[in-house]
C-alpha cells in the first residue's frame, strides 16, 4: 500500500498539523511515512500545503507529484491548484462548507464535507481538519480510527488528554459522512 | 530505540548534541531557522552555550575561537550565509581545528530564493576560501541518514582536525521523516593537546594561528595537509551502487535529487529500461571507485542535480573518458519531477546509440 496525499488550505485551518498527524499514525502503525511542507514567505496568511506518504515500503521521493492518490483541500484555491495531482479514480476531499462547486475534473472520486458546520457542531471550529481526516479514514482506510487516536494521545501528552473526545468525535463524524454516503449507493 | 517524527532541522540538532557537540553559533536565515531555533532551546540543557552573533562573519569565527579551545562545536547557515562564513573556515583549516558546519543550502547565486537547490557543490567541495584547503563534505538523501552522519561528524572532525560540512538542502531541513538515533562506533580520537585550554604554568603555550610568513614553513604545513587528505580520500569515502548491475544508463545524484532519481529508476526499469545510480554520499572525498565498480554493460552516465551542472565535474574526472557523461538539472529552487528524468535519461540512451550506430 502507498498512500500519496496532499493536504491543503489557508494558514491556520490546521492543514501542516493534519499532514503531520496522519504521518505521526502512520509511523505508529509500522509503516514507512514522509511529511514535505510547502515553506516560504507566501504562508502567513495566505495558502498553505503538505505532501504526506504512507508506505509499506522504503520512501524514495516525498514530493507528490501527478500521483497524488488522495486530495484534502480545505479551501477553494486549494482544490483547484491540486485536483490535477489526482491519479485517476484518487479521491479529492473538499471542505464543502467553503466550497460551493464539486472539482470540475471527472475521473476522479470527488466527497464533500461540510468540515467548518460539522465542526462547530461537535463544538470547535478549529477541529474541522479532524473531520476532514475522518472522512478520508472511512475512504481510503490507511489505518484505524483507534490508530489515529492512539498517535494524538501520544502528540498531546497527559496534559491536553482533555482534547482527545473533541477530536475523537471530529474524527467519527467525518467518517460518518462517507460512511452514510456510501450506504446511500 | 524508539522511532521519532522529526523535521530534518531539528534532528539534525538532536544528532548534533548526541554527537558531543557542546557550542553553537550561528545567525539566522532560512531554510535553516529550526536549528538555531532548537539548540537556542537545547543546548543549555544539556550543559551547552548557544549563542546568536551578529553576523555569520562572526559567527564562524567564534567557532574559530571555540574550536581553538578544543571545544565540540558547530555553525549552521544557508547558501549566502555559508558564503560569508568562507574565509572563517579557511582560516580554521589553516590553523588544522575541527568543527562541523551545517549547509542547508537555497537557490543562488547572491541572496538567491529561499527554495531547495544543490547549487552549492562547488562551494562545498572547492572551497570558497583561499588556500590548498578541504572540507569533509557528507551529503544526506533523508533524515536518517542525516541523523547518523551529523552524530559522527564531530569524531570525524576531532579525529582528523579538519571541519566536517553537512550538506543538505531546503527539503531535507523542512521535511519530516522516522529516525532512530543510534550510537555510532566509536572511534579511538587523539588527545587535544594543541588546544588552548591554559597551561596552568606546566608548559610552554600553544598557539593557533593560520598565519606563517615563512615560506618553507607553510610549505611544510600545506604538505602535512595534503598528507591528511590522502588519509581521508583512504578512508572516508561514502557511496551507495543502486540497480547498477546490468545497467545501461547510470544516474549520477546525492541528497535529496537522489530520491527523485530512485523513483524514476523503477520507473524505468518497469519499462524495461536498465537504468540505476550511483549516490555520492561523501562528496569530497568524491567516490572515484564507485565508477570503477560499474559493468561492462554501462553506456552512459547522467549526472543530475538541482544546479546548471557542479557535480558533472567530478563525474567527468572519475568517469575518465570511459562513458559518455550527461547532465539533467533544474535550479532557483525549481525541483524536476521524476518524469522528466526518465525523459531525459531515455533521450540520452537514443543519442548514445545513434553515435555508436546500435
Amino acid at each position: 500500500m502507498e498512500e500519496k496525499v496532499i493536504c491543503a488550505g489557508f494558514g491556520g485551518q490546521g492543514v501542516m498539523s493534519l499532514g503531520r498527524l496522519m504521518s505521526y499514525t502512520g509511523m505508529h502503525v509500522g509503516k514507512e511515512v514522509s511529511w514535505l511542507p510547502s515553506y516560504g514567505p507566501e504562508m502567513r496568511g495566505g495558502t498553505a500545503n503538505c505532501h504526506v506518504i504512507i508506505s509499506d515500503t522504503l520512501i524514495g521521493s516525498p514530493i507528490i507529484s501527478h500521483d497524488a492518490t488522495a486530495v484534502i483541500a480545505l479551501n477553494y484555491p486549494s482544490m483547484v491548484k491540486f485536483e490535477h495531482e489526482l491519479i485517476e479514480g484518487g479521491y479529492m476531499f473538499y471542505n464543502s462548507s467553503l466550497i460551493e462547486q464539486a472539482p470540475e475534473r471527472s475521473g476522479i472520486k470527488s466527497i464533500g464535507v461540510a468540515a467548518n458546520e460539522i465542526a462547530s457542531e461537535v463544538g470547535d471550529l478549529r477541529v474541522a481538519n479532524m473531520v476532514m481526516l475522518g472522512a478520508y479514514l472511512a475512504a481510503c482506510k490507511p489505518y484505524s480510527l483507534e490508530d489515529v487516536v492512539a498517535a494524538l494521545r501520544k502528540v498531546f501528552g497527559p496534559g491536553k488528554e482533555k482534547f482527545i473526545p473533541l477530536n475523537e468525535a471530529a474524527l467519527k463524524r467525518g467518517m460518518e459522512v462517507v460512511e452514510s454516503a456510501a450506504v446511500g449507493k | 530505540m524508539e522511532k521519532v517524527l522529526m523535521k530534518g532541522n531539528e534532528a539534525l540538532c538532536a544528532a548534533a548534541i548526541r554527537g558531543g557537540c557542546r557550542y553553537f553559533f550561528g545567525y539566522p536565515i532560512t531554510p535553516q531557522n529550526e536549528i538555531p531555533e532548537y539548540m537556542s532551546r537545547e543546548l543549555p540543557k544539556a550543559g551547552g552555550v548557544f549563542l546568536q552573533a551578529e553576523s555569520e562573519v562572526a559567527a564562524i569565527n567564534m567557532v574559530y575561537g571555540a574550536a581553538g579551545a578544543g571545544g565540540r562545536v558547530m555553525t549552521s547557515s544557508s547558501s549566502p550565509g555559508i558564503a560569508l562564513k568562507q574565509e572563517g573556515i579557511s582560516y580554521i583549516c589553516g590553523a588544522e581545528l575541527p568543527c562541523v558546519i551545517v549547509n542547508i543550502s537555497r537557490g543562488g547565486p547572491g541572496l538567491g530564493g529561499i527554495q531547495p537547490s544543490q547549487a552549492d557543490y562547488f562551494q562545498s567541495t572547492r572551497g570558497g576560501g583561499n588556500g590548498d584547503y578541504r572540507l569533509l563534505v557528507l551529503a544526506p538523501a533523508n533524515i536518517q541518514e542525516a541523523v547518523d552522519l551529523m552524530t559522527e561528524a564531530f569524531d570525524i572532525a576531532d579525529y582528523y582536525r579538519m571541519p566536517v560540512m553537512i550538506l543538505g538542502d531546503g527539503m531535507i531541513g523542512q521535511m519530516m521523516e522516522p529516525v532512530v538515533f543510534k550510537t555510532p562506533a566509536a572511534r579511538e580520537l587523539p588527545e587535544k593537546e594543541w588546544a588552548t585550554t591554559g597551561t596552568g604554568g606546566a608548559r610552554t603555550p600553544n598557539i593557533i594561528n593560520s598565519l606563517r610568513l615563512d615560506p618553507a614553513e607553510l610549505e611544510k604545513l600545506n604538505l602535512h595537509l595534503q598528507e591528511k587528505y590522502e588519509r581521508v580520500r583512504a578512508n572516508e569515502v561514502r557511496y551507495e551502487m543502486h540497480q547498477t548491475d546490468e545497467a545501461e544508463l547510470v544516474f549520477v545524484a546525492y541528497g535529496t535529487s537522489a530520491r527523485i532519481v530512485k523513483n524514476a529508476v523503477a520507473v524505468m526499469r518497469r519499462q524495461g529500461v536498465k537504468a540505476g545510480l550511483i549516490r555520492p554520499i561523501s562528496l569530497w572525498p568524491f567516490p572515484e571507485r564507485a565508477f570503477d565498480e560499474l559493468p561492462g554493460s554501462v553506456r552512459a552516465l547522467m549526472s543530475v542535480e538541482l544546479s546548471q551542472g557542479q557535480m558533472i565535474d567530478d563525474v567527468k574526472i572519475s568517469a575518465r573518458g570511459r562513458w559518455p557523461v550527461g547532465f539533467y538539472g533544474r535550479s532557483g529552487g525549481m525541483i524536476f519531477t521524476q518524469q522528466e528524468i526518465v525523459e531525459a535519461g531515455e533521450k540520452m540512451l537514443r543519442e548514445v546509440s545513434h553515435v555508436s550506430g546500435v
